[in-house]
């Protein structure tokens, strides 16, 4: 005899969108709370990735001073990188000559196998030993091509490396672990057999700072005691500022210029790491601001919401008597406030992508945006409404409909 | 002619009670008030009744029971033949949907829709096919003699004019019982007869109606008068 309710989700959507429609101003307050904190988050992350990929760019091309060459590294078939050729010999005499290159260095780590590194010479195999800090070899101005600085002493020169003399430089953490704390008294390292002489000790480097807990030496020197030693892999440079172009176009080329694609130059690893970690922390900050503002324009939606319910509180009544249940109330409130903060989110994620793109335009800058940002603004500001909505929502649907008509 | 005695009752109260205050009504203030007390009370279909009483005599308590919006708080209450107090909420919520219609004294029209848009929020939590709604709703605001103020704010209607949305609205789902609590209280003399000849229009094609009122010349145009004080019912008469 009585009708079935028939009030199905299309019916739903359609109240809660003229619910939603049916007070402009009040909807315009409303979606502003979501509108800014969303903005303000797709703002502050959008510009903290484009900043972040900027500054990255920024020390790439223009204040680069310290880079790195190396083989190419080429994927090989079984999906490991491989280098597709050396570096010759006498890459860092090549490079020094170049325009815009103040020093540069060849290093390679030298495998050590079983050999230890002592201070001493080991005649018992059975005392304990330490891992040995690594041995590395170089050849040409470390000091310059790294901002070295020596605690004491002095850096081994192309005369060591002419005669392939047995001197070693120690980084400062090698030299504290192999109880070297002076070069008083002209101590050695034994490198496996041979005792090499303690001419420096180094305070630090500014780049490739494993350096500091290694032991250094001529590359001449390692090419004799060490038959397995590969070619080095790494030619670091220090280069003058703004050259970074001009330098990774010639220093393939001196290279190698039959083919210079095997050459690849690029910043040293240090600084892109240190540059990371401060985008980082300025990204955490940005998205923490834009968590607080959405915080805010939640409770803003929470609020207008709240006061919309007992502002409409004839209207619950009307739609009870109209045949409404609770659960159609409470679902037609909680669905417009996820409308509302959908809507909020939406503008302000495009807000906020409008301003990154203009601020970037500005800057001659690359906008660097994760769509999952902008689109997912939709969805978080809809859940940001959802919950805001939850309680007015359940409060419409409390309301008695006979209290609600009495007016 | 038959007697409308021999039809089954539309509305049926027995020894139906209600109470406010107690202990789970929350917030009593100096004491429960009994806004009813043990009222019988047989509607047939057709009937046209008053019911008239000073304020705070029990008229809106009574209303809200009849239209399913209140329960009881003792007694039962037959609607159409169902005991209506061991109903569910979803289950009362359809029956008020499809078979009572409310006008109100204060209309209680949206301001943001149309007056057709109005009307046709009649149908949102019913059954009625979406293809007849514009036909029916249209229908109905002819009936009341506002076909041609379909597109028209509530805002810029006359009191008289929202009231007769109001009773398009109420009517256009097909409604057994049209339930009204004061329904000319806040119109002129002028507006009010409009309104009651209305009524009588729709009761003369079988709606049976319940009109709630405190005004003696608005109680005279029913058919059945009955008079509440203190919570109980006494008839008053009868026009035949
Ligand atoms: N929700 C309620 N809570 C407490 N008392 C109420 C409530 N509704 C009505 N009453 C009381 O019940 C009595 C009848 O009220 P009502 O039915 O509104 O009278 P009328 O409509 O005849 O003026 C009054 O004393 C009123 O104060
Ligand atoms: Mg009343």
């Amino acid at each position: 005899m009585t009708g079935r309710t028939r009030f199905g989700p299309t019916a739903l959507i359609g109240e809660a969108l003229e619910g939603v429609g049916s007070k402009p101003s009040r909807l315009l307050i409303t979606v502003l709370g979501t509108m800014v904190g969303i903005g303000a988050l797709v703002l502050t992350i959008g510009l903290g990735q484009t900043a972040g990929g900027q500054l990255t760019a920024h020390f790439d091309s223009v204040a680069a001073t310290h880079v790195e060459a190396a083989p190419t590294s080429v994927k090989g078939a079984d999906g490991d990188g491989h280098a597709s050729s050396a570096l010759p010999r006498d890459a860092a005499a090549r490079a020094s000559a170049l325009a815009g290159v103040d020093a540069s260095v060849l290093l390679g780590e030298v495998p050590l196998g079983d050999s230890t590194v002592t201070a001493v010479p080991v005649h018992d195999p059975s005392s304990p030993t330490l891992t040995p800090p690594p041995v590395w070899a170089a050849d040409g101005d470390l000091l310059g091509a790294l901002d070295g600085r020596l605690a004491e002493g002095r850096f081994f020169d192309g005369g060591h490396q002419q005669r392939a003399d047995r001197v070693a430089v120690l980084g400062k953490e090698a030299a504290d672990k192999l109880g070297i704390h002076s070069l008083a008294g002209g101590p050695s390292v034994f490198i496996g057999s041979h005792a090499y002489s303690v001419i420096g000790i180094l305070e630090s480097v500014d780049t490739r700072r494993e350096l500091q807990s290694a032991a250094i030496v001529p590359l001449a020197a390692a090419e004799r005691d060490f038959p397995d030693l590969p070619p080095p892999g790494i030619l670091a440079l220090k280069i003058a500022v703004g050259a970074t172009d001009l330098v990774s176009h010639q220093v393939p080329i001196a290279l190698d210029s039959a083919e210079p694609q095997n050459i690849t130059v690029a910043a040293s690893p240090t600084t892109t790491a240190l540059e990371g970690g401060v985008r980082n922390d300025l990204d955490a900050v940005f998205v923490l601001i834009g968590v607080i503002t959405l915080l805010a324009g939640g409770l803003g939606i929470a609020n207008v919401t709240l006061l919309g319910v007992s502002e409409r509180t004839g209207e619950i009544g009307l739609r009870r008597a109209l045949g409404a249940t609770r659960p159609q109330i409470a679902a037609q409130f909680a669905l417009e406030s996820l409308i509302t903060g959908a809507l909020g989110g939406t503008i302000g994620a495009a807000v906020g992508v409008a301003v990154v793109v203009a601020v970037s335009a500005a800057s001659g800058w690359t906008p660097v945006l994760d769509l999952a940002l902008a689109l997912g603004s939709t969805l978080l500001g809809g859940l940001v409404g959802l919950a805001a909505g939850a309680y007015p929502a359940l409060k419409a649907a409390r309301t008695e409909p006979a209290d609600a008509l009495r007016s | 002619m038959t007697t409308t005695a021999e039809v089954a009752p539309v509305i049926e109260l027995r020894g139906v009670s209600r109470r406010f205050g107690s202990a789970q009504e929350g917030q009593p203030q100096g004491g429960p008030v009994t806004a009813l007390s043990e009222v019988d009370l047989t509607i047939r279909p057709g009937d046209h009744l008053a019911i008239t009483g000073s304020s705070g005599a029990g008229k809106s308590t009574m209303l809200n029971i009849l239209g399913l919006l209140d329960r009881p708080s003792a007694g039962e209450y037959y609607f159409d033949g169902v005991a209506t107090s061991s109903l569910r909420d979803r289950r009362r919520s359809a029956l008020r949907g499809s078979s009572i219609g409310f006008v109100f004294q204060s209309f209680h029209l949206l301001p943001g829709r149309s007056v057709l848009g109005n009307v046709l929020l009649a149908f949102v939590y019913g059954s009625v096919p979406r293809s007849e709604r514009l036909r029916r709703a249209s229908e109905a605001l002819d009936r009341v003699g506002l076909s041609h103020r379909l597109a028209f704010s509530p805002a810029t209607l006359s009191g008289g004019e929202r009231q007769r949305v109001a009773i398009a609205r109420s009517v256009c789902g097909g409604a057994k019982v049209l339930l009204a609590d004061e329904p000319t209280g806040n119109l002129d003399r002028v507006n009010a007869d409009a309104i009651l000849t209305l009524f009588d229009e729709l009761n003369a094609d079988g709606l049976t109606l319940v009109v709630i009122t405190h005004d003696a010349a608005v109680a005279e145009r029913a058919r059945r008068r009955i008079g509440l004080a203190d919570g109980k019912l006494t008839e008053l008469g009868a026009t035949p």
